[in-house]
């Protein structure tokens, strides 16, 4: 069982959180103009590494707020946890 | 390859057994085959079979990065069946159930397959109802399936827990007569030796590190043990397909999540079928051997471990428990976890790919193990001929940009 540490709570068991997937998705500011390939990497590619993943969790047993989760695909060691909104660790220039 | 037969096993039996052939060779790979096939699984060793078999092309490489049928081949729940809603699903795991049946006879190695049936409960009015059409879009395709209620199923299995104060009652099941098991590590040992006996090379400890590209179009793969060159490559790599993918440089709609599964101490035989549920997200079969399989969903987060977390374990043990209360104390031997490649639809990729002569076969989730051989029938087609079959042309990966998916999710497509 992971360990996660909510950025509001506090460590807790992974069983009161839910994944939410890929993070830092964004969607297309004018859908319209996009073509149907655009559109389908938006909706449904992933990167999907193995390796280090940043990803979305909501603590959804707790507080039931979103944030986000570095965490690798294999050892599924979390480095960091870092809140919706703030860049992500490793991407300051 | 030696014939086994009731006449080689008495002969074998005169020298202890001692003196068995090998039952597929070891070669080192050549510079260069029409095919090569990254991933020897049950899918990948059943392409290359069926490209021997069917068409006739045996200068044809399978490379395993670890030893044959040892993922997601060797860690699922075993079970067969072809009950899924949709046209193109129902099309697709039918061929392969039909392969299924005499596919022991064909490849002259025991898969231990045994069509005892498997059932998918349903605990709602709504479950019912959507019961009652996948029975009946099944029967339109000539799949078999009954529709079975909750008295019947309790002549059928009286330990089953029909009462109507279950938390989640049980009002019926589809029932899939055709349906049943069969033994995952005899599938890929199957496939390896026949294809091996019509000259595949079967590479194991080789692992792809790179696929080669000219001019947008494959020429070959780097891998461990020197670069292979190839006509044509195959990717039959489950949980690895986005990494494979991303060395040709392509983007794939796939996640990759931990599923587990477990066993218990052999007891003596009580369940002679699958069961499976939806709802309460558990499905159970007994072993030849004694153990009871049992096995649930993924878990939440990507993962490529090979292990999940203790929570879906609890969960899914819940869920069986509230099914069989009998087998409440009875304890689990061994768990273990598999890397599957879901997809936003449930349903599998197998096809083209935008590198030129680089083919697909992923996708397959939670329910691959079903289709093994009707997977590597087609894909072998694909391979062969450059162009899908028509049974996987719209499981192509385009289908994600035309819109074109094939939603088998809660149709047939969570438990499987």
């Amino acid at each position: 069982m992971l360990q996660i540490d909510c950025p509001w709570c506090g460590p807790r068991d992974e069983s009161e959180f839910t994944c939410g997937g890929e993070a830092h998705i964004v969607r297309p500011k004018d859908p319209d103009s996009l073509s149907d390939a655009e559109w389908a990497d938006y909706l449904f590619m992933r990167t999907n590494p193995r390796g280090a993943h940043r990803e979305q969790w909501n603590h959804a047993h707790g507080c039931r707020r979103w944030f986000n989760v570095v965490r690798d695909t294999v050892s599924y060691q979390i480095s960091a946890v870092y809140k919706v909104g703030e860049q992500a660790p490793g991407d300051e220039q | 390859m030696s014939k086994y037969s009731i006449f080689s096993l008495a002969r074998n039996a005169l020298s202890y057994h001692e003196n068995w052939s090998r039952a597929w060779r070891s070669p080192e790979p050549r510079s260069h085959y029409d095919v090569v096939i990254v991933g020897a699984g049950g899918h990948g060793l059943a392409t290359a079979y069926y490209l021997a078999k069917e068409h006739g092309i045996t200068n044809v490489a399978v490379l395993e990065k670890g030893w044959l049928g040892g993922g997601n081949t060797a860690r699922n729940t075993t079970i067969v069946r072809s009950n899924y809603l949709w046209d193109e699903a129902a099309h697709l795991y039918e061929k392969s159930l039909k392969l299924w049946e005499g596919l022991s006879q064909e490849l002259n190695y025991n898969l231990m397959f045994s069509q005892r049936g498997v059932y998918n409960l349903g605990h709602t009015l709504q479950d019912m109802r959507d019961i009652e059409r996948r029975v009946n879009a099944n029967r339109l395709n000539g799949v078999d399936g009954e529709v079975v209620y909750a008295a019947e199923l309790k002549r059928r299995m009286p330990f089953l827990n029909t009462s109507k104060s279950a938390r989640f009652p049980i009002l019926g099941a589809s029932f899939q007569p055709r349906g049943g098991v069969a033994r995952h590590d005899a599938v890929a040992w199957g496939f390896a030796r026949a294809a091996d006996a019509h000259g595949v090379d079967i590479i194991q400890k080789c692992e792809v590190t790179g696929i080669r590209r000219e001019n947008g179009r494959v020429v070959g793969v780097e891998t461990s043990r020197g670069t292979i060159g190839a006509g044509r490559v195959g990717i039959v790599v489950a949980g690895n397909s986005s990494v494979l993918a991303d060395m040709a440089g392509f983007r794939m709609p796939i996640e990759s999540h931990p599923l587990q599964a477990l066993v218990s101490e052999p007891i003596k035989p009580i369940l002679d079928t699958v069961v499976m549920s939806n709802a309460v997200h558990g499905y159970i079969s007994q072993a030849d051997k004694g153990d009871l399989v049992i096995g649930a969903g993924i878990d939440g987060y990507n993962g490529y471990g090979q292990r999940g977390s203790y929570s879906v374990i609890e969960g899914t043990i819940a869920a069986i428990k509230e099914l069989f209360p009998i087998f409440s104390r009875v304890r689990m031997n061994r768990q273990w976890g598999g890397i599957v490649d879901t997809t936003p639809d449930a349903c599998p990729i197998i096809g083209k790919t935008p590198v030129e002569n680089l083919f697909i076969n992923c996708g397959w989730g939670t329910g691959g193990f079903k289709a093994t051989p009707g997977s590597g029938w087609v894909f072998a087609h694909t391979l062969a001929r450059g162009e899908p079959h028509e049974l996987n042309a719209p499981f192509a990966l385009d289908r994600f940009i035309t819109g074109h998916l094939i939603d088998e999710h809660g149709a047939a497509g969570v438990a499987h």
